[in-house]
């Protein structure tokens, strides 16, 4: 059984002007151990589906329908208190986007890494501070860090802290959102090696989020790319580097610019992503896509696996 | 590196622009009621500290580091945004905007040439024609009230090009295009809000170059896009450097994105240039124990990556700019150094690696290849 089971997952937010559908029908599977990396352009869905996974959607945003089995257990469905009490933390927990934000500045980190631990384990303080030191260490930090307050630390070391933090009750799943986006390509490089180093050890699985399909490659045994609230290809990381299908896949691939190998001219893809409250009515990347055919703009592509655990949503694909 | 006035050479070679001398930018830091009393000098973040450069015409030259370096400031520096504590910016203006410069009291040296480091106040606002710059965030850097229309006409406004409406209308218009924001007349009335990130850039890069300026320094240009438009606003970019003869200072932390723009790199570390030279040299060959390390730091898009850890040669983290190391400042981090400790100990810690040409036209700072 899989550890987690994402099946026709809609999200959708309830704007004045209109309904954002911004997860809108997404499925995959992931298992024991795995790390999921999710690309995509912003405004695509993906930190929908992380903030999904952990029932935690900002209002006026709600999961629709669908379902998100962790586990065994549908997480769509536990009420707020089932969630704080059974899921979060426990079963999953997230890194957020922009860590340096995600502390609180009048606590000191020790604190900030054992309340969970006294919480959710009923440790007593000293025992919880011991275990805040040795996860500490675990990610590269001393364990004298326990009594600083995040103003003292660097951008890094802040997402080392948050890092300890999601892993405190030891969850199955963690979820990373854009975990590197602000920090520099040195201290970017030092923790994808610390994610590395815990997949490893702790045969954790990770869903990771990026909009940098190099930050991806970096960690990612599975690749889902995101196009304006669909899913529109998955499958091994070789199978999507190495053998894109979907047309927005290959042209991300081109507009990538690399640091070896020959300089070719790098693609960009022209105009927008759609509007999401009235997207087209049949493919979404219709509008942009180098490849379109009359049927694309009529009706939505339906998913075909077009190799063993390679899944694409094209009519290039399709026979109709 | 060069030392033009000593020399008695040009002050700028015929294919120069700029010749960035020197230059250093310190921001004084507050003091407290004792340390005056105690009579404590005042301390400084020395964001740019002593750094030399040339820009040639039509080059594109790159500014790479991490945040906190100083490419920032050095690109502020050249148009004046900020107090210059010491140094020399060379600089040729074309001849109307140089009769204004000095209409304006500046000083008008040799060939031409002035030093933008040392124009008065006054000066400043007919040196905008020349030097401009284009920001890294679309988003903060639009007025939301204006339209793109009264955003690009106030520049030639305030500099009194365009004499009547229709004129300014027509250059708004002829700008538009050539930033391909097209037909201009569906883009002029609108709001920055109504506009994507990849358009707002446009009609920033647009606000830049309406005044046909010489020099143009572009923050990182392409950092808040994503990476499907990255490539448009490029290439959009090195069209005008074509069409208008404009040259670039290119900031940006991204050396992949450096190496398919940029004829040369300078590679910055705590305020300082630590290497310099051809833009595809210093990423395929780099020397500086600084410059390997950033470079081997960067993730590329290819699968295996993921079955090795990445082999990052550097240790701890980037010191304040207030308190800089003695000696090279990338010594308390530098691999290199604890490697050949007893040869080097002599050295990094305790004297400044000059810059040195190790191959033609490329420098480097370090101790390594210069004892």
């Amino acid at each position: 059984m899989p550890l987690l089971e994402v099946r026709d997952l809609k999200t959708y937010f309830f704007t004045l002007a209109g309904v954002v559908k911004a997860v809108d029908g997404v499925s995959f599977t992931l298992d024991h151990g795995e790390v999921l990396g999710l690309a995509g352009e912003s405004g695509s869905g993906k930190s929908t589906i992380a903030y999904s996974i952990m029932n935690l959607v900002p209002p006026p945003g709600k999961i629709v329908s669908g379902s998100i089995i962790l586990d065994g257990v549908d997480v769509a469905k536990l009420s707020e208190s089932e969630l704080r009490s059974k899921i979060r933390w426990r079963k999953v927990s997230m890194v957020f986007q922009g860590a340096m934000n995600a502390l609180t500045p009048v606590y000191t980190i020790g604190y900030q890494i054992a309340e969970p631990l006294i919480q959710h384990l009923g440790m007593t303080k000293r025992e919880a501070m011991e275990r805040a030191a040795e996860l500490l260490e675990m990610v590269g930090l001393h364990r004298s860090m326990l009594n600083r307050y995040p103003h003292e630390l660097s951008g890094g070391q802040k997402q080392r802290v948050v890092i300890a933090m999601a892993l405190a009750l030891e969850p199955p799943l963690v979820i990373a959102d854009e975990p590197t986006t602000a920090l520099d390509v040195v201290v970017q490089a030092q923790i994808l090696n610390l994610l590395k180093k815990l997949k490893r050890e702790k045969n954790m699985s990770i869903i990771l989020i990026s909009h940098d399909l190099s930050v991806i490659a970096e960690l990612a045994d599975k690749v889902g790319i995101m196009y304006a609230g669909k899913l529109v290809e998955i499958g091994t990381a070789e199978q999507i580097f190495n053998n894109p299908q979907h047309p927005y896949t290959r042209l991300l691939l081109k507009s990538i610019p690399r640091l070896r190998g020959p300089v070719d001219k790098l693609e960009y893809i022209p105009g927008t992503p759609p509007d999401l409250r009235r997207p087209p009515p049949g493919c979404r990347f219709y509008p942009r896509c180098p490849m379109r055919m009359d049927v694309c703009n009529e009706e939505e592509p339906p998913i075909i696996e077009v190799e063993k655990g390679h899944y694409v949503a094209c009519w290039l694909h399709a026979k109709r | 590196m060069e030392r033009a006035v000593e020399a008695g050479r040009e002050l700028l070679g015929p294919d120069e622009i700029l010749r960035v001398e020197d230059l250093r930018v310190w921001f004084p830091l507050r003091r407290g009621i004792i340390d005056i009393i105690t009579g404590k000098p005042r301390r400084y973040v020395r964001a740019v500290d002593g750094i030399s450069f040339t820009v040639k015409k039509k080059e594109v030259f790159c500014l790479v580091g991490e945040s906190g370096c100083g490419k920032t400031t050095t690109g502020k520096a050249i148009i004046r945004l900020v107090p210059i504590v010491g140094g020399h910016i060379y600089f040729r203006p074309n001849r109307s905007v140089l009769e204004d410069l000095w209409g304006h009291g500046a000083e008008v040296l040799e060939g031409g040439v002035v030093d933008i480091a040392a124009l008065p106040e006054t000066a400043i606002k007919p040196l905008r024609r020349s030097v401009q710059m284009i920001y890294q965030d679309p988003y903060g850097s639009l007025n939301p009230r204006f339209t793109i229309e009264q955003t690009l006409e106030e520049p030639l406004i305030i500099h009194g090009l365009g004499f009547t409406r229709e004129e300014r209308v027509e250059l708004v218009a002829r700008i538009l295009e050539a930033v391909r924001l097209v037909p201009p007349e569906d883009f002029m009335g609108r709001y920055p809000h109504q506009l994507s990130g990849g358009q707002r850039q446009r009609v920033a890069i647009a606000r830049a170059m309406i005044l046909n300026p010489e020099l143009v320094v572009a923050d990182e240009p392409v950092s808040m896009l994503d990476v499907s438009i990255r490539a448009e606003i490029l290439e959009l970019l090195m069209d005008l450097r074509e069409r208008l003869g404009v040259s670039y200072i290119f900031i940006t932390h991204d050396l992949a994105v450096a190496r398919y723009i940029c004829d040369r790199i300078a590679v910055m570390y705590l305020g300082k240039i630590v290497e310099l030279g051809d833009a595809r040299r210093v990423i395929e060959h780099p020397y500086h124990p600084y410059t390997q390390a950033l470079i081997a730091a960067i993730p590329e898009p290819d699968p295996e990556n993921r079955k090795k850890m990445r082999n990052i040669r550097i240790k701890g983290e980037v010191p304040s700019a207030v308190n800089i190391p003695p000696g090279c400042r990338f010594h308390p981090r530098c691999v290199a150094f604890d490697e050949k400790r007893s040869e080097l100990e002599a050295y990094c810690p305790r004297r400044e690696p000059p810059f040195e040409e190790v191959e033609k036209g490329h420098y480097v700072s370090c101790w390594l290849y210069s004892r």
